[in-house]
């Protein structure tokens, strides 16, 4: 038993290949090209096939990973990917943007010793080879049962919730406020790194087995919660997101030059700001940008800026290396494409000229003190440290909060002490009757995966609701 | 698509009126509240206020200044044409009470947005004196709807080709010093409504303004549109549009309104010379 490990071993991760730093830093075309089948074949000879598999236990939604890396072995992709279908209705998606290293590969048995087998990269191949080839089976629905469900938020909760819910033969239209469906996934996640074409191909497969999209609805403007009822749905699925951005609260912050990172990502990716011209939305650019914050989205707007023209592109952050939130593929990209990290340091203020443009940022040198709640060591000032780093863009990605617009004018929902819907963790049960919610909207900003199994969780909960009663 | 049901042309071709098909807007709106309007495609999320609505027809009404690309471009849509995505109803409605006698200043294209506000303080009972300004005569818009729903109406414009030659502070001024005040509402250009706001603070009337900078979402995600008032950052699209016009930062505002000139023009000239 114990040499086996050993013998496969000698086969190394299959690189991904990707575009070259320089080259890529400057397009919005995808980074990794993918596997092609030769490479995800010997990847997938990599796998052990363990009984008790612990890659399994890192998933949120429990890919059955041995199972289709074996079918991904055997060559047979189509079966593969309804593998994965069984468990995870965005593959595609969740290949590229899940952080691996703290889920499935995070567990994966042969990181013990070497690298963990790419499970990331193989479920991104056997989506990428489905909607290609066109060579899959779709699921079949159940008979109708004549109940309808509205879903609010087109992102990964609400696309989750919506796909369970018409295979179990409901009825579902799915409410959103932008122009566009997707959530983060089309206004937040920038196209080098997932492009939109997945998205709305996913959103596409969805429509075709019945699901009703209805775009630039507002819930709690155009359309309230008891309207909805009213209008005669059954059972309503909140899936809103965070959306609301935190700002740094420092001197200087309304300058022109200062975006919340949903604004910068937004004008960029859903308003393809990029483009501009040739869209209307135009965008500030930057020389010498500066990004607050570390975490994906900080990342995304740090190589954005790069993309758009930007001379540097710099990620201030409070912490250390050590801490720092975002994928290690982003990083490690980020880095490869030339942003520089400036670990340690604190905004204080930002600078501006009498145009009331951004010319610079005073910040303060940080050092590392006790563990906090977080078990993370607090960063506490070294005074007298202030120093200027000159910038003429500054995106502000710290984090976001509950935007309030949906449960403030939603009777009988019971919000946390910030503002997020409190949700029974089993099931996605609100205060209110015939009400669930999931997703961000009840963690907080969290991942792909997770508001994908809470709106899984809950879709379970709604059939059970549907058929049996609350 | 939103369909183009009526258009008209006003100020000389400068302010475009259009009646939309909107049932779900109309239905909800109120004085006060915008919407957020794309045209096509490759379009900008704009937002404008709606100058008025009919929840039977399923319409909103939308007067705007041609200004740049995207009205540019709003104002090629024919009759039967139409927009690609309308949002709303946004923002808070005006709060609309009897405070005895309001007073309503407009200026420019303001005026439109600032007609269902002075339509909704007569019906709550208010005794209403409008003062409405242009540059010049000929592009005035709403006198007459603007009398119909007013007491009182006084006319400005700056090159006093029409009523009052002069600004519509000065006649505000009158205005406050022969009556009682419970209420100015200002709208239009920034820097009248910063002057308003400061005869009316020497006054001690309360005063209410409608601010109009750029937005993107207008549901509170992107913080693009954050003004200060009182001290405190505010989101515009959530938070307003109107605010107590004695605690705005209005310097702030023209500033933040600048922020894309230069790519505006780009954008703007592209197109004329494709249109021509
Ligand atoms: C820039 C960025 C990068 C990220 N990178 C990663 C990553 O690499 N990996 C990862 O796992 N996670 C990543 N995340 C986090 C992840 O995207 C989110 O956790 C996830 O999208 C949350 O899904 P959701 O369905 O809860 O909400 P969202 O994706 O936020 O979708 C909510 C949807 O609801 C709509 N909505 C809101 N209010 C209303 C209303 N009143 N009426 C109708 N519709 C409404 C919104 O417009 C939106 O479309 C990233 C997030 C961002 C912002
Ligand atoms: C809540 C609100 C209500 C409004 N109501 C009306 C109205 O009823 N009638 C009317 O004529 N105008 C209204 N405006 C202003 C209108 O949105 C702008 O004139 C329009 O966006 C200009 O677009 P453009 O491409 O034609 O011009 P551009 O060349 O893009 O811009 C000209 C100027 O308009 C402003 N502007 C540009 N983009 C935006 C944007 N996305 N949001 C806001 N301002 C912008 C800037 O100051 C810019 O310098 C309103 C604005 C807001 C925020
Ligand atoms: S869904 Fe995410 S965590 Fe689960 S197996 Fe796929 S990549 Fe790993
Ligand atoms: S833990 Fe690693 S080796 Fe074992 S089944 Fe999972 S992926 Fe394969
Ligand atoms: S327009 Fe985005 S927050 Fe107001």
């Amino acid at each position: 038993m114990a040499e086996k490990p050993e013998k496969k071993e000698k086969t190394p991760r299959q690189p991904m290949p990707e575009q070259e730093p320089k080259a890529r830093a400057r397009n919005f075309e995808e980074v990794p090209y993918g596997y092609g089948p030769e490479a995800a074949v010997k990847e997938a000879e990599r796998c052990l096939q363990c009984k008790n598999p612990a890659c399994v236990d890192g998933c949120p939604v429990a890919v059955d990973i041995p199972g289709f890396i074996n079918l991904i072995k055997q060559g047979e992709f189509a079966r593969s990917i309804s593998k994965i279908w069984e468990k995870n209705s965005l593959p595609a998606v969740c290949g590229r943007v899940c952080p691996q290293e703290m889920q499935c590969e995070g567990r994966c048995i042969i990181g013990k010793k070497g690298e963990p087998v790419a499970i990331g990269n193989l479920e991104r191949f056997a989506a990428d080879f489905a909607r290609k080839s066109g060579e899959c089976e779709l699921p079949t629905l159940a008979q109708p049962t004549g109940k309808r469900v509205a879903v609010v938020g087109s992102g990964p909760a609400g696309l989750t919730v919506a796909g369970d819910l018409i295979l179990k033969g409901h009825q579902v239209t799915i409410y959103e406020a932008f122009h566009k469906p997707g959530g983060v996934l089309v206004y937040g996640i920038p196209e080098f790194r997932l492009p939109k074409e997945i998205v709305f191909s996913e959103v596409a497969a969805l429509e075709n087995m019945g699901v009703k999209l209805e775009l630039n609805q507002v819930i709690g403007r155009t359309i309230t919660v008891e309207e909805l009822f009213a209008e005669g749905f059954d059972a309503v699925f909140l899936g809103v997101g965070a959306g609301l951005p935190r700002f740094l609260n420092v001197p200087g912050e309304n300058l022109i030059g200062i975006y919340s990172a949903n604004e910068y990502l937004t004008r960029s990716n859903l308003m393809k700001a990029y483009r501009f011209p040739e869209y209307d939305t135009p965008i500030i650019k930057g020389r010498k940008v500066i990004t607050l914050g570390a975490g994906n989205v900080a990342m995304d707007a740090a190589r954005t800026a790069l993309r758009l023209g930007a001379e540097s592109s710099s990620i201030v952050y409070r912490r250390s290396r050590e801490e720092v939130p975002a994928r290690a593929a982003e990083v490690h990209h980020a880095e490869e494409e030339g942003v520089q990290f400036h670990f340690l340091t604190a905004p204080v203020k930002f600078l501006g000229n009498e145009k009331g443009r951004l010319t610079g940022m005073v910040g303060l040198k940080m050092a590392l003190g006790e563990p906090d709640d977080s078990g993370r060591r607090r960063p506490v000032e070294i005074k007298g440290s202030e120093f200027e780093m000159e910038c003429d863009l500054a995106i502000i990605a710290v984090g976001a909060n509950a935007n309030p617009l949906l449960t403030r004018s939603t009777e009988g929902l019971q919000l946390n002490k910030w503002g997020y819907i409190v949700a029974d963790e089993a099931t996605g049960k609100t205060s209110r009757k015939a009400v669930w919610a999931g997703g961000d909207i009840v963690t907080g900003s969290a991942t792909v995966i997770l508001a994908m199994g809470a709106g899984r969780k809950a879709a379970d909960s709604i059939h059970d609701y549907l058929v049996r009663g609350w | 698509m939103f369909k183009i049901v009526r258009r008209e042309e006003m100020s000389g071709g400068t302010v475009v009126l259009n009646e939309i098909e909107a049932p779900l807007i109309a239905r909800k709106a109120k004085p006060g509240q915008f919407v957020i309007i794309k045209a096509n495609e490759t379009g900008e999320r704009v937002p404008l206020t709606m100058a008025d609505t009919d929840p039977v027809k399923g319409t909103i009404t939308l007067i705007y200044m041609v200004v740049g690309k995207s009205t540019a471009l709003f104002k090629t849509l024919k009759v039967g044409e139409g927009y690609q995505d309308i949002i709303g109803p946004l923002g808070k409605p005006t709060h609309l009470e009897n405070v005895g006698t309001a007073v309503c200043v407009g200026g420019g294209t303001g005026i439109a947005v600032l007609h269902p506000i002075t339509r909704g303080l007569k019906q709550a009972g208010n005794k209403v004196i409008s003062i409405i300004g242009a540059r010049s005569k000929n592009i005035l818009i709403l006198e007459d709807q603007m009398r119909a729903v007013s007491d009182e109406l006084h006319v400005c414009t700056d090159d006093g080709s029409y009523g009052h030659h002069g600004f519509v502070t000065e006649v505000l001024k009158t205005v406050l010093d022969k009556n009682k005040v419970g209420l100015v509402v200002g709208i239009g250009p920034v820097p009248m409504m910063k002057f308003v706001s400061k005869i009316t603070k020497d006054y001690g009337v309360k005063t209410l303004v409608s601010l109009n900078p750029i937005m993107i979402d207008g549901t509170g995600m992107c913080g693009g549109c954050r003004v200060t008032v009182g001290g405190k950052t505010q989101f515009a699209c959530v938070d307003g549009p109107e605010f107590d016009g004695h605690l705005v930062d209005f310097d702030e505002l023209t500033l933040r309104l600048q922020a894309y000139c230069e790519d505006e023009k780009e954008c703007y000239n592209n197109f004329c010379t494709l249109k021509a």
